[in-house]
């Protein structure tokens, strides 16, 4: 019978929770930069433009079918030798995971606004509403509404592929449950705790995003009732 | 004195969904104050003819003009082409009220009708508002502009879809069957809301199937078939004592179950 003992592990509580830091600054800054960049590339891809639409769906489609693993050592180990660019593994993990959260949160986008019934747009547009107005006033608040499940969802994805970090050497949660399960020989603990944080930040987020969800549904029409 | 030039003219108006004709050739002036009723079959291209007029449907052919002011430039083939930029402001000048009401759910009575004058005119807040609780009024709903649209009626809510419209000052408004999504109980209200624009002597376009009502309202009635106008009247002329045959059939058809 195997006997748990957590004392070791806690005793490096500081390596974790500098470790849950650092998976968090990944994770914060692929979301916000995932977001800005993929809302751009999802209106790129709806633009009709082919010389706009074509590169954009080139990106999404190349990000969203290569393995993240593969995408990060790119970035950190071949775009120093072909390009002479170099990265710290931070930049190299924030660069990887920001656009590869833009290409599927562009999909999110795309199919949040395409869900938006045309009599939107007509309603709009029969007030005098220019596209961009109509686009950021009446169709993109209601498809952010339904978007929030998928993009709960990726965000959820997101943090977790966010462990391919450790790599290329970034201390991130479970690069350092690693360590401490080396150190103290407890790998099980070591990484039960680790699991453990994850879901306490992850289950808290997706709340906060139910609570939001419910708010957003007082004007009666929303995913969630 | 009447203003002898059209507001709006139409000249050998077509367009086509693929290779279905839906519009073959519109001719059609339009006075101030006005108010013309369209009847037709369904597939007889009313609807697309009131969505050609603000540019919901780019015209295939011919020529819409507002004002004195022909519309589009010259392209190929017979056809014109028409810029956002010119039709945004055109768009302003001619109202819509739609079958499905397309009310903005995310946004109250209110902030329905305050979203034209604040963010396509610009007004200051307090004014756009003050603008839009008058015309809240007007259809009779002032008591509900603190009310999200899935909490009012069917009725309530094209009533609200009109003084949306109505916030922008168009010279013309296009009623496309206003009240066909509704259950009968509540078509009254919207069509006595109508009623009331006319005696303001606004000009308006109004495709329905409702012939009392084009009768009552209408100063002319157009009867659509195939694409074109089959033929074209006062409401005596033409509800009474229609000429042609199909228009004879289609209102016999229509007064079928009358009591």
């Amino acid at each position: 019978m195997y006997r748990w003992d957590f004392a070791p592990v806690l005793a490096h509580a500081d390596l974790l929770a500098a470790g849950l830091l650092n998976t968090l600054r990944v994770t914060g800054t692929a979301l916000v930069v995932g977001v800005a960049l993929g809302l751009a590339l999802a209106l790129l891809r709806l633009s009709r433009r082919r010389l706009a639409s074509w590169p954009a769906g080139f990106v999404i489609e190349v990000f969203r079918t290569t393995p993240p693993l593969v995408q990060l050592f790119w970035f950190y180990f071949a775009l120093p030798l072909v390009a002479g660019i170099e990265m710290t593994p931070f930049m190299a993990a924030a660069t990887t995971f920001s656009i590869q959260s833009a290409a599927f949160f562009a999909e999110v986008f795309r199919a949040g606004i395409a869900s938006v019934e045309r009599g939107q747009w007509e309603a709009a547009r029969a007030i005098g509403m220019t596209r961009p107005q109509a686009l950021r006033r009446v169709v993109l608040p209601q498809a952010v509404k339904r978007m929030i499940p998928a993009f709960m969802e990726r965000a959820i994805e997101l943090m977790k592929t966010t462990t391919l970090v450790a790599t290329i050497s970034y201390a991130d949660l479970l690069y350092a449950a690693n360590e401490i399960s080396q150190r103290s020989f407890r790998p099980l603990e070591a990484f039960t705790v680790a699991a453990l944080a994850y879901f306490v930040v992850i289950f808290a987020a997706s709340q906060a995003a139910r609570r939001v969800e419910r708010r957003l549904a007082a004007s009666g029409d929303s995913t969630v009732r | 004195m009447e203003d002898p030039r059209p507001l709006l003219r139409v000249g050998a108006l077509a367009k086509s969904f693929g290779a279905n004709a839906v519009l073959r050739g519109i001719d059609l002036d339009v006075r101030r104050g006005e108010r013309i009723a369209i009847l037709g079959a369904s597939g007889s291209g009313k609807s697309t003819l009131l969505r050609c007029l603000n540019f919901m449907e780019i015209p295939g052919s011919g020529t819409i003009e507002l004002d004195g002011v022909v519309l589009g430039r010259p392209a190929a083939g017979g056809a014109r082409a028409y810029r956002e930029p010119e039709l945004v402001p055109v768009r302003q000048r001619i109202g819509m009220v739609f079958q499905q009401f397309n009310l903005f759910p995310h946004m109250t009575a209110l902030g329905n009708v305050m979203e034209g004058p604040r963010v396509v005119r610009r007004m200051p807040a307090a004014e756009a508002r003050d603008r839009a609780l008058a015309e809240l009024a007007r259809v009779g709903l002032a008591e509900k502009a603190d009310a999200y649209p899935a909490h009012l009626s069917g009725g309530q809510k094209q009533r609200v879809a009109i003084a949306r419209a109505l916030a922008m000052d168009p010279e013309v408004l296009l009623f496309d069957e206003p009240t066909s999504s509704l259950d009968p109980e509540l078509v009254g209200e919207v069509l006595g809301t109508i009623q009331s624009l006319a005696r303001e002597g606004r000009t308006m376009l109004l495709v329905t199937h409702e012939l009392g009502f084009a009768y009552h309202v209408a100063t002319r009635v157009l009867f659509l078939a195939d694409g074109r106008i089959l033929e074209q009247g006062t409401p005596d002329e033409v509800l009474k004592a229609p000429r042609m045959e199909r228009t004879r059939a289609f209102i016999a058809r229509h007064q079928e179950f009358r009591l």
